[in-house]
């Protein structure tokens, strides 16, 4: 914790200079009323004008935390505003597809390891892959499926498993190929089946590369879900929220969903970090 | 439902796949020629195998093109394709590409002195880097209006903090014998940053910088959701997907992985003439 004082005084000078940026950005606007009405701005009028504006173009911190505040704790769950509902829509199809691009990766990454056509035949294509922007294919899936008749949470959670499919693969292949010659010899001298090297070696030593990769697997799954919820049709979840507050120039709506979904990502890679730092330990594997 | 179609792509996954196993298990696995050969005949199966149940079970076009139609389309609509590609990635993802990653090692470097600075910077750049950064695309584009210049600018904020984190760590890579010998020379600070630093940080600003390719194209095709221009990529993305004319989107798609992949490789060869004597160029 001895790094806090450093952070904090990033975080303050961050806000320092949002405020300080809030003025010349939003202060076109206050001018042009103020000229309207025939009224001049002392400089003072002027600056807090920019900080309190509806619709300004760069709203300042504390009328976004007003907004995030006001739309989570003091807002019913289940009103169609509320940050709550909207997080959770999009939380659900996160999970959803987390856990099966995880499980098939580590499916996949198991076959990689254990059959030498498979290596030489996917794994180039899982790293190529990487390099394919899929991400911008995302609304194109959920417009494809819902002229199939699947919508809902489904085609959501197929583009965030896609997402956080090919970490979980790469570094599972890596993980369960860290063990080193001398740990295998030693299985060999036990006379180990493959089936007890991998539950009693391969799958143990994966453990941190596994970990590793789901941290970013979950980073890559919610931003997916967010960004298969901007097609036209979409009406919840946080993407929703930004395209509707783009579409209407709500900026103060896009700068909390926008929170939001910070929020909400880094919840779930320190719950992953949780969860890792406690596996390793019981597993006497100090992170 | 036509019968041949999907028998025919039964039969050649089952030969590729026999062909793959076979080759692999070779005593030639060790030649380039079958290292290269493997992955291809996996691509060319997958290829094979989609036409076979597009064109075997009557898929209609709306739902998933085959193939040859991708193909044909992208051949008839050249002209169209490079206006997008220019559009979205020379203009879009490139400059913005630039932009940041020089912005990123600069500002590496300008913290470089500050022990008090970098220690409050990374933990607040790394948190960054893994946030939905895409969701600043409306804002950005609200700002900079419909054209390339938002898009490069929603580039430039998804690629700054992987890039400025990669640089951070790789300008630590020095290890005290290293940094102790310059300061035997009597080497003025810069003279270690330009003649040791630097050059022992490229395995990971090119780390930085490889990541980042992906994200590039990524930012500047999202962005152009919320609005563009009538040509980008993405624009024709999404307006092909309300006309239903999913071939047209396929093609860009193609377009978009061939760019990316490319680029990727572009700069993984770059790497490779910079970075010649890492360990793992050498390999």
């Amino acid at each position: 914790m001895k790094n806090i004082i450093p952070i904090l005084a990033v975080v303050a000078a961050i806000v320092v200079i949002w405020y300080a940026a809030a003025i010349p950005m939003n202060s076109q606007w206050a001018l042009d009323q103020a000229k309207r009405a025939d009224v001049e701005l002392s400089t003072s009028e002027l600056i807090v004008d920019t900080w309190s504006q509806e619709r300004p173009r760069l709203p300042a911190p504390h009328q976004v935390v007003a907004e995030l505040w006001g739309s989570t704790v003091e807002m019913k769950v289940t009103s169609k505003r509320s940050l709550i509902f909207h997080g959770w829509i999009t939380l659900s199809a996160t999970m959803l597809g987390f856990a099966f691009g995880t499980g098939l990766g580590i499916l996949l990454a198991v076959g990689i390891v254990h059959s030498r056509a498979m290596d030489m035949g996917v794994m180039p294509w899982a790293i190529a892959s990487q390099t394919i922007p899929i991400l911008a294919i995302a609304p194109m899936i959920i417009v494809v499926l819902s002229s199939m008749g699947v919508s809902g949470i489904v085609p959501k959670a197929i583009i965030s498993a896609y997402l956080s499919f090919f970490p979980v693969v790469v570094g599972m292949v890596k993980g369960l190929r860290s063990p080193a010659t001398m740990d295998l010899d030693l299985m060999h001298t036990y006379s180990a089946s493959r089936s007890q090297i991998f539950w009693k070696l391969r799958m143990p030593a994966s453990m941190p590369y596994l970990f590793a990769s789901l941290k970013v697997g979950i980073a890559a799954a919610l931003v997916g879900t967010i960004v298969g919820e901007l097609p036209a049709g979409a009406i919840r979840g946080l993407g929703a929220r930004m395209l509707s507050g783009s579409y209407y120039g709500q900026t103060i709506q896009i700068w909390s969903a926008l929170f939001a979904a910070a929020i909400l990502a880094a919840l779930l890679v320190g719950i992953i970090g949780v969860i890792q730092r406690r596996t390793l330990a019981k597993m006497g594997m100090t992170a | 439902m036509s019968w041949g179609w999907l028998i025919f792509a039964l039969v050649f996954w089952a030969a590729a796949y026999a062909l793959n196993i076979w080759l692999a298990n070779s005593r030639w696995a060790k030649f380039r020629a079958v290292r290269i050969a493997v992955p291809v005949i996996f691509g060319l199966t997958i290829l094979v195998v989609w036409q076979g149940l597009v064109r075997g079970m009557n898929v209609p076009m709306v739902i998933l093109p085959a193939p040859t139609d991708i193909w044909l389309r992208m051949t008839q609509s050249v002209p169209t394709l490079w206006e997008d590609f220019v559009q979205t990635f020379v203009k879009g993802a490139l400059s913005g590409y630039v932009i940041g990653c020089s912005a990123a090692v600069l500002t590496a470097i300008l913290i470089d002195r500050s022990k008090f600075l970098q220690q409050g910077l990374l933990p607040v750049g790394n948190f960054i880097a893994a946030l939905p950064i895409v969701g600043t695309a409306p804002i950005l584009v609200m700002w900079f209006g419909f054209d390339w210049q938002s898009k490069a600018a929603v580039v430039v904020v998804m690629v700054f903090f992987p890039m400025l984190v990669n640089t951070v760590e790789g300008l630590a890579a020095t290890t005290r014998m290293q940094r102790d010998l310059m300061s035997t020379y009597s080497a003025s600070y810069a003279q270690t940053l330009i003649k040791l630093r630097l050059p022992a940080a490229m395995p990971f600003i090119f780390n930085g910088l490889k990541i980042t390719t992906t994200l590039a194209l990524i930012g500047a095709i999202v962005a152009e959701f919320f609005g563009s221009p009538i040509k980008g990529m993405g624009f024709r993305i999404s307006t092909e997907v309300g006309r239903l004319r999913l071939d047209m989107v396929w093609a860009e798609i193609a377009v978009a992985a061939i760019a990316g992949s490319v680029f990727y490789g572009a700069v993984a060869l770059i790497e490779k003439g910079v970075t010649f004597w890492h360990p793992s160029q050498r390999g």
